[in-house]
């Protein structure tokens, strides 16, 4: 397979994906308690009312022509709207999930800034104390709830030291990246240790790779060859693995969010649940995961960019 | 299973970190199992005259807002965590590994199915389904415990799948086929105490990665509720309190990191005493 048909055949596998994932959104809305009328409405409605309600929202008709009307309102970019907003909640999202994508990159620089270095490090040392040191130091930071980590942070930073603010957003860019640096590094903590320790395997296998016997017989000096040619090739299997880690990082931003009350989607989900807001919900889920799918995209093309052997 | 264990055992002393993972998870047990014996107050019991006191020898994680001791009501919550840890993951390590066994044994049309409903799962971030399907439900720990189990147990199945793979092309299962032995004997009998290996470890990171879910949940108030006492609702607790009592978040916080640690301890450990790649 060349290069554009594996893109080609690449960018067809989403549109299954698009069709499952708002198959599993249709059937959670409808295992609801009492089905999405009685969301709706409250346990106290009246008989005709819930009738009323259900033939407006096309309840009544069979479950495959419901399917179609669904699919079709999405694809219209309507989401419905929000019980607790009153407004549409495609617009609630567009608002709140730049936040949360300012958030998550932040976090994913930290991470990478973190992690490759120090990854570098354990690798070149392995199994002596500055290895030992940096492993142990990432399995803290692994075993460590984010909100705990956050909490600590805002303690030290935000309450003691006054050098961040203890949450909120900002008004301008500026104001934004200072009120998310704390966030983006409580988010960006386990995430580093999951990438360290990955790179670092990488780098070891690298290094008693034959073309860096190789690079090192021709002559070439140590570092030239570490970055050249042992960081390149290590790198490619690390690119993929933070896009796969995409979902875990979104699914950090929620609580990371509601911690340092960050107005981004994640408070939005969890505010939501507490106000009953399902088509918030409802949308969010579909949203975030229309999401994940198109950086899994992106991903699986950016590594065909690095590595050809991937279209093959 | 004692057998096959043995087997790869390299040799008979136990490495450091596994045994200091195994120590923790034994103390965390023991403090789950009968923590009336080692708490040194009831964790319930209001003293209006020590309210919110900094940790002392007579309270060495300090007291919280109701003068209720931090150390007892920790060790009470244990129970609670590692319960979270057992009933989050044993639903779908028992079914996930069945499922995984017949799709890797028997491939075919279930196995492209398989494949879809992965690419499905990994699609939806785990946290996000996990709160959206517990909002559905409501708050709780059994909704939750239902919520990460119907979309947990692709995890086994698919790490089981691909160890079932390995060992189909095995030169033990050739034998046994040549040998005439019936298809579920094979699998069960053959197959499936090899997968174990790997599966066991997995279960341990499992474990430890739904002690921090579960803590979270409980952190926002979707998990354990109140007056259950969960680390996470511990440290929910306390943060109305912080920094001024930092006591209250900080030392319920330090046990989750420490119990996280002694199961990744445990199950590295674990690995490599298995021989198990990861």
């Amino acid at each position: 397979m060349n290069r554009a048909s594996y893109t080609a055949a690449r960018l067809l596998q989403i549109v299954p994906t698009f069709i499952l994932i708002g198959i599993v959104v249709f059937v959670l809305v409808r295992i609801l308690p009492g089905g999405p009328v009685a969301a709706l409405l409250g346990d106290k409605a009246s008989d005709e009312a819930i009738e009323r309600i259900t033939r407006q929202l096309g309840l009544d008709a069979p479950i495959l022509v419901q399917f179609w009307r669904f699919l079709e309102t999405i694809a219209r970019g309507d989401l419905g709207d929000s019980i607790a907003y009153h407004v549409a909640v495609v617009r609630l999202i567009a608002e709140r999930l730049p936040v949360t994508l300012l958030l998550t990159g932040m976090a994913t620089i930290f991470a990478i800034a973190l992690a490759v270095p120090l990854a570098f490090v354990a690798a070149v040392t392995q199994n002596r104390w500055p290895d030992l040191a940096i492993r142990g130091a990432f399995q803290v930071g692994l075993s460590s709830p984010i909100f705990y980590v956050g909490l600590i942070l805002l303690t030290v930073f935000a309450g003691a030291m006054h050098i961040f603010p203890v949450g909120g957003y900002g008004e301008t860019p500026g104001e934004h990246l200072y009120h998310l640096f704390l966030p983006a590094l409580a988010l960006a903590l386990s995430f580093s240790a999951v990438i360290m320790r990955s790179l670092r395997a990488s780098v070891i296998e690298v290094l008693s790779a034959e073309f860096v016997d190789f690079a090192r017989a021709k002559g070439l000096r140590r570092r030239i060859v570490l970055g050249r040619h042992v960081l390149r090739n290590a790198l490619i299997s690390t690119v993929a693995l933070i896009g796969l880690q995409i979902g875990d990082l979104l699914g950090g931003a929620v609580i990371t969010e509601s911690v340092f009350a960050v107005p981004g989607v994640g408070r939005l989900m969890v505010d939501s649940i507490f106000a009953r807001d399902y088509p918030v919900i409802q949308g969010l889920t579909l949203a975030l995961a229309v999401l994940v799918s198109l950086v899994f995209l992106a991903t699986d093309l950016v590594q065909m960019a690095l590595d050809p052997r991937v279209a093959k | 299973m004692t057998a096959i264990a043995l087997s790869h055992v390299r040799a008979w002393r136990i490495p450091a970190p596994l045994l200091a993972g195994v120590l923790i998870l034994c103390g965390m047990l023991v403090a789950a199992l009968v923590p009336g014996a080692i708490a040194p107050y009831d964790p319930i019991a209001f003293d209006y005259a020590a309210l919110l006191q900094p940790p002392s020898l007579a309270h060495p994680f300090g007291t919280d807002n109701f003068g209720r001791d931090v150390l007892s009501r920790t060790i009470f919550a244990t129970g609670v965590d590692l319960q979270i840890a057992f009933f989050a993951t044993i639903a779908p390590l028992v079914v996930g590994t069945l499922v995984g066994l017949f799709i890797g044994f028997y491939g075919g049309l279930a196995d492209a199915i398989f494949a879809q409903v992965v690419n499905l799962v990994m699609t939806f971030p785990f946290l996000v389904i996990v709160i959206a399907i517990v909002a559905v439900l409501g708050p709780g720990l059994e909704n939750m415990y239902v919520a990460v189990s119907i979309v947990g147990w692709v995890f086994y199945a698919r790490l089981t799948r691909a160890e079932v793979h390995v060992q189909r092309q095995s030169d033990y299962v050739a034998a046994a086929r040549v040998l005439g032995y019936a298809r579920s004997r094979i699998l069960f009998r053959h197959i499936l105490p090899n997968t174990l290996r790997p599966i066991l470890v997995f279960w341990m990171t499992d474990m430890s990665l739904k002690i921090l879910l579960g803590s979270s949940l409980g952190y926002l108030g979707l998990g354990a509720q109140p007056p259950t006492a969960e680390w996470g609702v511990l440290i929910a607790d306390g943060k109305a309190y912080f920094p001024a009592g930092w006591w209250m978040a900080v030392f319920p916080g330090g046990v989750i990191v420490l119990c996280g640690i002694g199961f990744s301890l445990t199950g590295d450990g674990l690995a490599d005493l298995l021989d198990v790649k990861r």
